[in-house]
């Protein structure tokens, strides 16, 4: 077994068992933790899969922004009551059903598909093009070809900062 | 050498843990944070496939999948810390004003 699987096989149980912890755990802080495990793994695996840049950029946008805000709105509101009223709703059968349904249905094309997703090994991109480095490949790729993606993105952050500071903003006299 | 089935079926998995979260939870942070797992799965399964089939643009689709998810979060959890301050719940079996 090469080091490569080893890793894998660690950061995959850890991040499949922390995700499990985030959606059984009572208390909402226990999640938010469990969520910090999960995204630290998965930025192991992109490491794995020679994604330097990704995994950096998961670690500080997810980590270090979208669950350091998780934390930020658990700590405003207060979490007593409802670490102490029931936790889950009555639709766990249509849940079970439903997951029974999407886990059969990848396990199939999964299955269907093995001869189809037998990949040539891997060649490193870096060779492909003559550039050096994941970060300078992504910078490339990102402000060449998919520049008014980019653009659309930065719109799309735009519109998401008004409207967050519009829908938890003091509702004035004024209005 | 990984094969890219592993990399599938871990980011299966992920993503059913993340749907059963939204179907069976009712705190709505947990929710968000279930959908956050599911935008994960969908990251490893493109990271997989650009890093296997040797083109970068998996990961950039990745970085605009990383960008949604963060707008989604912000937007969320504005609509969570408004919901509390009119109602003081986070329960979403008590949000039914526009259920009829």
């Amino acid at each position: 077994m090469s080091v490569e699987l080893v890793l894998f096989y660690l950061f995959a149980v850890l991040a499949v068992l922390s995700a499990i912890f985030v959606i059984t755990a009572k208390n909402v802080v226990h999640s938010a933790v469990a969520l910090a495990v999960t995204l630290l793994s998965v930025a192991g695996i992109f490491l794995i899969l020679h994604a330097e840049f990704l995994a950096g950029v998961q670690v500080i946008v997810y980590v270090g922004g979208i669950l350091v805000l998780f934390v930020f709105v658990i700590m405003l509101i207060s979490i007593e009551k409802a670490v102490h009223e029931r936790q889950y709703n009555r639709q766990w059968v249509i849940a079970l059903i439903t997951a029974l349904l999407l886990i059969g249905e990848l396990g199939l094309v999964l299955w269907r598909g093995k001869d189809s997703l037998v990949l040539a090994e891997p060649r490193p991109v870096e060779s492909v093009l003559g550039l050096t480095g994941n970060s300078q490949l992504v910078g490339e790729t990102l402000y060449g070809n998919y520049l008014l993606p980019f653009e659309i993105a930065s719109i799309l952050l735009l519109v998401a900062i008004v409207g967050s500071v519009a829908l938890a903003k003091k509702k004035t006299s004024t209005e | 050498m990984v094969s890219i089935q592993h990399y599938l079926m871990l980011g299966a998995a992920l993503f059913t843990i993340g749907v059963v979260g939204v179907l069976t939870r009712r705190n709505i942070l947990v929710i968000l944070m279930s959908i956050e797992l599911m935008m994960n799965a969908v990251n490893i399964n493109l990271i997989a496939f650009s890093s296997r089939l040797g083109q970068v643009a998996g990961q950039v689709f990745a970085i605009f999948v990383i960008t949604v998810a963060a707008a989604e979060a912000a937007v969320g959890l504005g609509i969570v810390i408004a919901m509390f301050k009119n109602k003081e719940t986070m329960n979403i079996n008590e949000i039914d004003i526009m259920k009829w």
